[in-house]
């Protein structure tokens, strides 16, 4: 294998087009930062200078001694690497700032910053929730979107050096958005908090994401798409849609960091949790959903139980899920027709909700045996258990009577994690797991005792965060409501945040537990991809994708 | 199968992604731009006064919203707890609307009024030092953080591009309206309840050498629910059923 | 607008709107077990199985 090729006749379009595109947009952020006389504004600018020039170095490297060979073989490998590697880091970044704000709550004399602004719990939450979301979830899924779409068409990647742009601008997206965090910069709507310039540089990024994984969907030679990419294009289309709507606003002008919402009030309320939970449902659902058809029929090494049931999942998951957003603001001052669509829709997305559960868990009937010697493919069967375990639970929280007890308090903290957590966290780390020694052509894992041990530090921890939060919920739940002999309210507000105390130390410590177990994982798979290996003579289990077991199932 | 074959697949699939999800949005959120009762009549909405904008986005900066709801739920003790449940109305004026879904702290919905400046200034430096079993960050940095309010009138306009009824006499002397809601000697004092009505003219931090970031944030807290004339609304008029 | 109210949105919604969701279910589920479908179908749930590293 040599370094690389000659370039073919002709420029390739793409070396033009990228660079001219991170030349325009350095552009407009040496104005910015000549310019603005926002303070915060000439911050962002600059470190958006620094992510551009980055890439720019990156791509000199790249392709300054011709077209790589890695564009030249049948997959393009290195973008799928790189992504590996960041969801790696900002998956520990993420927990890393979950475990201190709940230290924050726990103790907050102790973690506090009286003359310090940027690190108080209202400013390091959204940090927390945007580097486990789209910082660590977002890397999985694109890197394994990039993996699976290759695989499943037998296409290499198209659009050359676009996925690379698709890459570094997401990156440089989610570094400016939580430096802004901690400067104050925030648009005030959970999970939406980047402001207008950054929401713009996103749309950008996602559209050249969308035209990559079209692309090679285009340059197929499977006539069939596979159902996983039909998970992912929903999810990619469906988030972009969202995603401009939802952050649809007005600046205060060019040069400042502030806007004001497009809506107001109850509509901006609805366009909210419409984008809030559809990104529940098509960035932490679809998306996932998608590694799951790909990764456990692959690593099971048996087809998917049902590719029919497969289908109606897919379809009834996505028309389903798109109405269920109002049950987040049950009793509110949204409409009263609102909230019964919003909760007759939530109800009814159990069933393909468990449709897809049970489709996943089948897999591997009559291959029971592997979860016993393959800790991997048991984290990704966990996974999708704690998927049925979450899409139960929030039916029922969707509930108007269950939802005025529940809402307000950490009851939806604790469903929340326990998807989170459990389904989108193990599911990556099932494909990491996974990835790294596909990628890196390591014959198996450096050691996979520490997969086990990461598999049960990370389950404890689970379990200490939920059970925390379940209790901690229902418990403030009722003293909220609860009135004495007199009929009186039996609680100050108060005493009732003195109740959780308990349950916020063992909350911390379960966030602790999987914080750990995410770091026992990165130092596994950094010794794979060193190429080391912890046990010798340890049962041989294989890493590597298997050959094709056509008529296994038929 | 050649190449327009596959991508017309990819394209159909695509197509009928965005048909179904779009429906479902569609149906669900523009309703509510056009039934009339969506919401409800009241008494006694106005926008925000330039400094209880500020304090508003000291408000959003901080992340407020992530431990304390504006939205008290037609239920009875909440209706005890924090007083009459929140309208539709209430909100309208907020880009972007501060509803909250986490009560790690109480509701604010109807906190102005609630507490002396004093205590909310004290709360706010150092919250055990007045509740102590808060679990409250301390915000100490606000009143000695001048606040600023150099393009207050753009932000005005940025309000009204939206659909805040803001008048080009209350961008005009956005500025002023500003200084002067925080120094109940200066002269604007009048004009800006005349602008504003209700609007409360005090040195909300207690030092009046400086506009500080504090002032702006109590501005806001005081007024909070404080608005609407419930003793005019009719909760069950046909022009409020929903 | 004040012309659409509570009872015409919710009247649309027990028609016209149970009729998309059966609508739109039936054609999926036809779809999906469509018989001459079969074929296809077993032939793409083998897809992850089939390929592998060996062309690169």
């Amino acid at each position: 294998m040599q370094a690389a090729v000659s370039p073919g006749p002709g420029i390739r379009l793409d070396l033009v087009l990228v660079p001219t595109l991170l030349a325009l947009a350095a552009v407009i952020g040496v104005v910015e930062a000549a310019r603005s006389p926002d303070p915060l504004m000439v911050i962002q600018a600059w470190t958006f200078l620094a992510c551009l020039l980055g890439a720019g170095v990156w791509f000199m490297k790249r392709y300054g001694g011709g077209i790589p060979a890695d564009e030249a073989g049948a997959y393009q490998n290195d973008v799928v690497k790189a992504g590996v590697i960041a969801a790696m880091f900002w998956g520990i970044a993420g927990m890393l700032v979950g475990v201190v704000i709940a230290l924050q709550l726990a103790f907050p004399a102790t973690f506090s910053f009286p003359d310090l602004p940027y690190f108080n719990f209202g400013r390091l939450r959204p940090l927390h929730t945007s580097a486990v979301i789209f910082a660590f979830g977002g890397n999985v899924l694109i890197a394994t979107s990039f993996y699976v779409v290759q695989r499943t068409c037998k296409a290499r990647l198209a659009g050359g050096a676009w996925p690379w742009f698709v890459f570094c601008g997401y990156q440089t997206f989610i570094v400016l958005a939580g430096t802004g965090y901690l400067l104050g910069i925030t648009e005030g709507r959970e999970y939406a908090e980047p402001e207008w310039y950054l929401d713009i540089w996103l749309t950008i990024v996602w559209v050249a994401y969308l035209l990559v994984f079209l692309g090679t969907i285009w340059k197929r030679k499977e006539p069939h798409i596979y159902v996983a990419n039909w998970f992912y294009l929903a999810f990619i289309v469906t988030i972009a849609l969202l995603h401009v709507v939802n952050n649809l606003s007005m600046p205060v002008s060019l040069l400042e960091t502030k806007s004001f919402s497009a809506f107001s009030g109850v509509q901006d309320a609805l366009t909210q949790w419409w984008y809030g939970h559809n990104a529940v449902g098509f960035f932490l659902t679809a998306g996932f959903l998608a590694i799951m058809y790909y990764f456990i029929p692959k690593r099971a090494e048996r087809p998917v139980y049902s590719y029919r049931l497969s289908i109606v999942h897919f379809w009834t998951l996505i028309f389903i899920y798109i109405w269920a957003g109002p049950h987040h603001l049950h009793y509110t001052a949204l409409p009263e027709w609102a909230q019964t669509l919003g909760m007759t829709f939530s109800v009814m997305l159990w069933m393909p909700s468990w449709g897809g559960m049970i489709n996943g868990l089948m897999t591997l009937s009559g291959a029971w045996d592997k979860l016993r010697t393959d800790p991997v493919l048991r984290m990704l069967v966990v996974s999708v258990a704690f998927y049925g375990m979450a899409t139960f639970e929030g039916p029922v929280m969707s509930v108007k009577a269950v939802n005025a007890l529940s809402h307000y308090t950490d009851w939806t903290i604790g469903h929340v994690h326990s998807g989170a957590l459990g389904w989108v966290g193990f599911v990556s780390f099932g494909a990491l797991y996974c990835l790294v020694p596909w990628l890196w052509k390591r014959e198996r894992l450096y050691s996979n005792t520490l997969v086990e041990w990461h598999f049960w530090v990370a389950t404890i921890g689970i379990v200490f965060y939920i059970t925390a939060m379940w209790v901690s919920g229902i418990m403030q739940g009722l003293m909220w409501r609860a009135y004495n002999d007199y009929g009186f309210l039996e609680y100050s507000f108060v005493e009732t945040v003195q109740a959780m105390h308990p349950y916020y130390i063992i909350r911390a410590m379960g966030g602790f537990l999987y914080l750990s177990g995410a770091l026992i994982m990165a130092y596994n798979l950094w010794r794979t991809i060193r190429g080391d290996v912890r046990e010798a003579g340890a049962q041989q289990i294989a890493t590597a994708p298997a050959l094709a077991v056509q008529g296994a199932v038929s | 199968m050649n190449h327009g074959t596959l991508e017309r697949h990819s394209l159909l699939l695509l197509v009928a992604i965005l048909i179904v999800v779009s429906i479902g949005g569609l149906i669900e959120i523009a309703p509510l731009f056009y039934i009339g009762s969506t919401i409800e009549k009241v008494q006694g909405m106005r926008p925000y006064t330039p400094l209880e904008l500020e304090g508003r986005n000291i408000y959003v900066r901080e992340g407020c919203y992530l431990c304390h709801s504006q939205m008290i739920r037609p239920l009875r003790d909440e209706v005890e707890r924090y007083g009459h449940y929140s309208l539709a109305a209430e909100s309208m004026y907020d880009h972007p609307f501060q509803w909250g879904s986490k009560r790690t702290g109480p509701d604010l919905a109807r906190v102005g009024g609630k507490y002396s400046d004093e205590w909310q200034r004290a709360h706010l430096a150092d919250p055990r030092s007045v509740v102590p079993e808060s679990v409250m960050p301390p915000y100490a940095f606000l009143e000695k953080t001048p606040l600023d309010y150099r393009n207050i009138a753009d932000q005005l306009k940025a309000n009204r591009a939206v659909g805040v009824p803001y008048t080009e006499a209350d961008i005009a002397n956005a500025k002023t309206d500003l200084e002067a809601q925080a120094d109940p000697n200066s002269d604007g004092a009048d004009a800006i309840v005349k602008r504003y009505p209700k609007a409360q003219v005090r040195d909300f931090d207690g030092n009046p050498k400086q506009v500080s970031e504090a002032d702006a944030l109590i501005a806001y807290l005081q007024m909070l629910g404080t608005l609407v004339d419930f003793s005019s609304y009719k909760a069950d008029a046909p022009e409020n059923k929903r | 607008m004040e012309g659409l109210n509570y009872e015409q949105v919710a009247g649309f919604a027990h028609s016209w709107g149970v009729l998309y969701f059966l609508a739109l279910f039936a054609l999926v589920c036809a779809y999906a077990f469509w018989p001459s479908n079969r074929k296809t179908f077993n032939n793409a749930a083998s897809i992850p199985l089939q390929d592998d590293e060996t062309e690169s």
